[in-house]
């Protein structure tokens, strides 16, 4: 057996900062996990076909925008109604402690706000990948 | 879920995870491609490859859409090695296919090289076969050309495309040795740089050097991948191509000689990994390597040896 | 001091360092020497390297009295949701002292889509005010008399057409182009590099730029045409020197372009102007400043002939940094925001934008954009930095490091011009490579303890969730679909389409300068998203390659 973790990184929306995207999948690379990046001004549409072509265990979305609450949780829904219930997503950005408990509820593992280090992450993935 | 029936029912699911199965050599892998192997053999595998920044990505994508438009189900396995420090990989291909993503008629898969020594170019042509199966007209290889394993993945290939850019400099030295001579077509790319018809010439006097085939002399090709322009001359060399494949007998000849390297790369496998492992479990591997390394015995006695035993 | 005396006092001051070192070890990682004197600025010639203020090359601020006349304008970047709200913030703000507007759009209204576009679902009004046609803006300017103030907006790749409205209400208010005051950002090449809200390929973008360039040398002669900027690529990672390389290559490229389309340097140079940011480290953010307006001379002066000394001076914008705003303990953004202030006013910054401490939780709330504006008011006021022009001149150590930066830089930028300049640059990857590098290294010096970051990896507390952050109405995105479809219903739609046909024709030809086409079509309240929309049919679509 040759298992890796696989993990897509994505940025749904228009939001084009992906300083926050483009250093964690490094450090997700660095770790040992297997990243596809798929850049910025996804739709969720494209990063639930692109999660399910690629078989990743893990969904990292990342968000500055402020959108969060509806790109994330439709992200969610499309994973699901592709039949990839077993993949982990988190989610990361700008987003206000008080939304968290509803990401949380509509099916996003974990949230990262500003400040959390890269090993934080990767510990988490290891954790709860399925 | 039942992956073999999901592969040939056109499940997109079952796909994804027979590749993984594949991929990450799980049990069931070889079942699957038992069951699917007599389901293969229909479709057309282009390979691409070239040097990094050639535009090769942006190239699939204009390629894949052309055939799209004349209805025709694309699969596309996009290969970018492993950071040989950390096992991980960045897999940046599918950033120019976004687009691709949403057509039905499309599926992309990304792997990492994991740095296995030959077994990825088998494991490539297993996924090729997997999406044959799953019904896809044209499988697409794109591979980053810089070592031998990739040149191996694109052997696998019917029709190999060698993408190239003026302005690489030095590089191309490196490059020309390894890949030039299994290119079926050539690809300039981003030929509104200063360069071009330097590059087409030292092209050009490769080929005189290396011919390859008597019957088909790889036509060179400008395109600008970005904006679109020369992919509808480069549509054509690629039927042009094919239509020489299925006419000259040489698919035939190709295929066949595929086979062969196939079965004989599996048989060693399949009895080197029966041996190795008999002797591992028994404890004997261990005893062996050790007295060869004492000089005690030689290795090829040693392995006459096995044979006799295994061959008994 | 004869340098001999000094080079022998510095042995003997070295040798005493060194004995106490095992007794007084010093912290690590610190990347400036352990003491400037003369010796690090050798040849340091006054009249060459600083001169005086208001003249060639500008080290020492591009006006001859700087802050002594009147302070730097305190511009603070606002817009959320509607144009009906963000007018009250414009308002709020001018009440408050403010002395000039700058507006922030969504961004569907940055990337050329309206309200009711698939795109746009879930960033209708979130970062910004979404704009989708002439009606919108002629609210966002409700009572606010555009001859008075000045505007920045923050728009690129349809800046264009944002300007042009503007234009257009400024003509409902009975105020002439030629009296308008203020700056788009109008820098594509960043966007491409850093920033991501692009929407046509290179080619067409700096055609759209340089025909803007023309419209506004005769048509709107006070407008700053381009705000050519280094915020966004520090945001995205880069160092401070890496910030005005890349920077000012990609002004090199913009020059270029308007001289290749037959403008005389003169008349346009004067009109460009630059956006820097103010990040943590004082005293290098202050040589950075200063190494950048000498290096735009020279480039100005040398490379390309300017004459006017307008078109030798780097007039600049700056922003705080808001990538150095922690989500750990926001009330310490306030102390980070004023030192970044310090060094953009001990810097020569023209303006300022200070951020709000929320800011990487949030949108700010009114409240603590409050305190950013105070921020400003209190360094000009009270603190006596702005007391006197460039008050850190001749500190040894901000002259050397002046220097260094202006090295880095040149070597930056040599090697742009080697690659092809700065659009092939950013075609190849290099720069976003560059820039992605040094932000990996950043974060790991962080994540190692290397980097403290005072309340993230030191001296942490625990924090209870913060409460009273802005929140945009998510009913926004349905607000403005419906002004959409009321507008699409009353207006002349016949009009419409024979003002983006006339615009479709002018953009098959290269020759045609379409802002006065633009303009047309904004007056006939053709929405931003038909404008780009007909640009995007024939321009094409930009597709970004990263390289990791």
């Amino acid at each position: 057996m040759d298992k890796r973790i696989r993990v897509l990184v994505a940025k749904p929306g228009l939001d084009g900062h992906d300083r926050g995207a483009k250093v964690v999948a490094r450090a997700l690379r660095d770790a040992g996990f297997e990243v596809i990046y798929t850049g910025i001004r996804l739709t969720p549409e494209q990063i639930a076909e692109a999660a399910l072509q690629e078989d990743v265990n893990v969904v990292a979305l990342s968000l500055l925008s402020g959108a969060h609450n509806t790109l994330f949780p439709r992200a969610v829904e499309l994973l699901k109604e592709k039949g990839l219930t077993d993949v982990l997503v988190i989610g990361g950005g700008v987003i206000p402690d008080a939304d968290i408990p509803g990401l949380k509820a509509a099916g996003v593992a974990e949230v990262f706000t500003p400040g959390t280090p890269t090993s934080e992450i990767v510990e988490f993935i290891k954790t709860n990948v399925k | 879920m039942d992956i073999v029936n999901g592969v040939l029912s056109g499940s997109r699911l079952a796909l994804s995870r027979a590749i993984t199965a594949v991929e990450n050599e799980y049990d069931e892998a070889v079942e699957i491609m038992q069951k699917l192997y007599l389901h293969t053999g229909r479709a057309y595998v282009i390979g691409i490859t070239g040097p990094p920044g050639a535009g090769k990505s942006t190239l699939t994508d204009k390629i894949a859409k052309d055939f799209r438009r004349q209805g025709k189900k694309v699969g596309i396995v996009a290969v970018d090695p492993t950071s040989p420090y950390s096992g991980g990989a960045i897999l940046g291909d599918r950033i120019r296919m976004n687009e691709l993503t949403e057509d039905e008629g499309v599926f992309i898969r990304s792997m990492a090289t994991r740095g296995s020594l030959g077994g990825l170019s088998q494991k490539t042509a297993e996924v090729v076969k997997l999406m044959d199966a799953f019904g896809a007209d044209v499988i697409i290889i794109e591979t980053v050309g810089v070592g031998q394993s990739e040149v191996d993945i694109v052997k696998t290939a019917d029709t190999t495309m060698v993408v190239l850019v003026p302005g690489l400099g030095d590089d191309i030295q490196a490059i020309k040795a390894g890949i030039l001579e299994i290119g079926d077509i050539f690809t300039i790319n981003k030929a509104d740089r200063e360069g071009i018809d330097r590059l087409n010439i030292e092209i050009e006097m490769m080929l005189e050097l290396n011919p390859k085939e008597v019957n088909w002399r790889p036509p060179i090709n400008r395109t600008i991948a970005s904006k679109g322009e020369g992919i509808k001359d480069l549509m054509e060399t690629i039927a042009n191509h094919q239509q020489f494949l299925n006419e000259s007998g040489e698919l035939e000849v190709r295929r066949v000689e595929r086979l062969k390297t196939e079965l004989l790369a599996m048989i060693n496998d399949q009895i080197g990994r029966y041996v190795v492992n008999k002797l591992t479990k028994s404890g004997e591997f261990d005893t062996m390597v050790n007295s060869i390394q004492q000089r005690e015995r030689d290795p090829y006695s040693v392995v006459k040896s096995i044979l006799a035993s295994v061959l008994r | 001091m004869a340098n001999e005396t000094l080079k022998a006092g510095m042995q003997a001051y070295n040798a005493k360092v060194e004995k106490s070192l095992a007794k007084f070890p010093e912290r690590k990682n610190l990347a400036p020497n352990r003491l400037y004197t003369p010796l690090d600025i050798e040849g340091f010639d006054y009249e060459k390297d600083l001169g005086f203020p208001g003249e060639y090359p500008f080290t020492r601020g591009v006006q001859p009295t700087m802050y002594r006349g009147r302070f730097w304008t305190m511009r603070m970047y606002a817009g959320f949701s509607t144009a009906e709200e963000s007018n009250k913030r414009y308002r709020y703000l001018l009440e408050s002292g403010g002395t000039g507007l700058s507006v922030a759009f969504d961004l569907p209204t940055q990337i050329g889509y309206d309200s009711d576009h698939a795109m746009a679902e879930g960033e209708v009004g979130k970062v910004g005010v979404a704009i989708d046609s002439l009606a919108d803006m002629e609210i966002l300017f409700d009572q606010i008399p555009l001859d008075k103030v000045s505007t920045s907006m923050t728009i690129n790749a349809p800046a264009s057409v944002l300007l042009a409205m503007y234009i257009a209400v400024a003509e409902k208010q009975g105020v002439s182009a030629d009296k308008l005051n203020g700056t788009i950002q109008n820098d594509i090449l960043k966007e491409y590099a850093a920033r991501g809200t692009y929407i046509f390929p290179p080619k067409p973008s700096m055609r759209l730029i340089t025909n803007i360039f023309e419209f506004c040398s005769k048509n709107v002669p006070n407008w700053n045409t381009i705000s050519i900027s280094g915020y966004h690529i520090r945001e995205a990672g880069a160092t401070a020197s890496q910030e005005i390389a890349f920077t000012i290559a990609d002004g090199i490229a913009y020059v270029e372009a308007a001289i290749k389309a037959g403008m005389n340097v003169d008349d346009f140079a004067g009109r460009l102007s630059f956006f820097w940011n103010a990040h943590n480290n004082v005293l290098e953010e202050v040589a950075k400043f200063r190494a950048s307006r000498r290096i735009w001379a020279k480039v100005m002066k040398e490379r390309f002939g300017a004459q006017k000394a307008k078109s030798q001076m780097l007039r600049v914008h700056t922003q705080t940094a808001g990538s150095m705003l922690t989500a750990q303990q926001p009330d310490n953004n306030i102390i980070r925001v004023a030192l970044q202030t310090a060094a953009a006013v001990m810097g020569g910054t023209q303006s300022l934008h200070t951020n709000s401490k929320d800011e990487a939780l949030a949108l700010p709330t009114e409240d603590s954009v409050r305190i950013a504006l105070r921020t400003q008011q209190i360094v000009a006021y009270e603190s006596g930095l702005a007391d006197t022009v460039d008050p850190l001149a001749g500190s040894y150590y901000v002259e050397a490091l002046t220097n260094k930066i202006e090295a880095e830089a040149w070597d930056y930028i040599k090697k742009i011009d080697e690659i092809g300049g700065a659009p092939v640059a950013i075609e190849k990857g290099y720069i976003q490579k560059e820039i992605q590098d040094s932000a990996y290294k950043w974060q790991m010096e962080v994540e190692k303890n290397e980097r403290v970051i005072v309340g993230v990896n030191k001296f942490q507390i625990e924090e209870k969730p913060i409460e009273g952050l802005l929140r945009v109405d998510a009913s926004v995105g349905e607000l403005q679909k419906k002004k959409l479809a009321d507008l699409r219903a009353k207006r002349d739609n016949a009009a419409v389409d024979a003002k983006l046909a006339a615009l479709e024709a002018g953009c098959k030809d290269e020759n045609v300068n379409l802002m006065p086409l633009i303009l047309d079509a904004v007056r006939a309240y053709a929405t931003e998203g038909e404008i780009c929309g007909v640009m995007r049919k024939v321009f094409g679509e930009y597709q970004a390659h990263t390289t990791l």
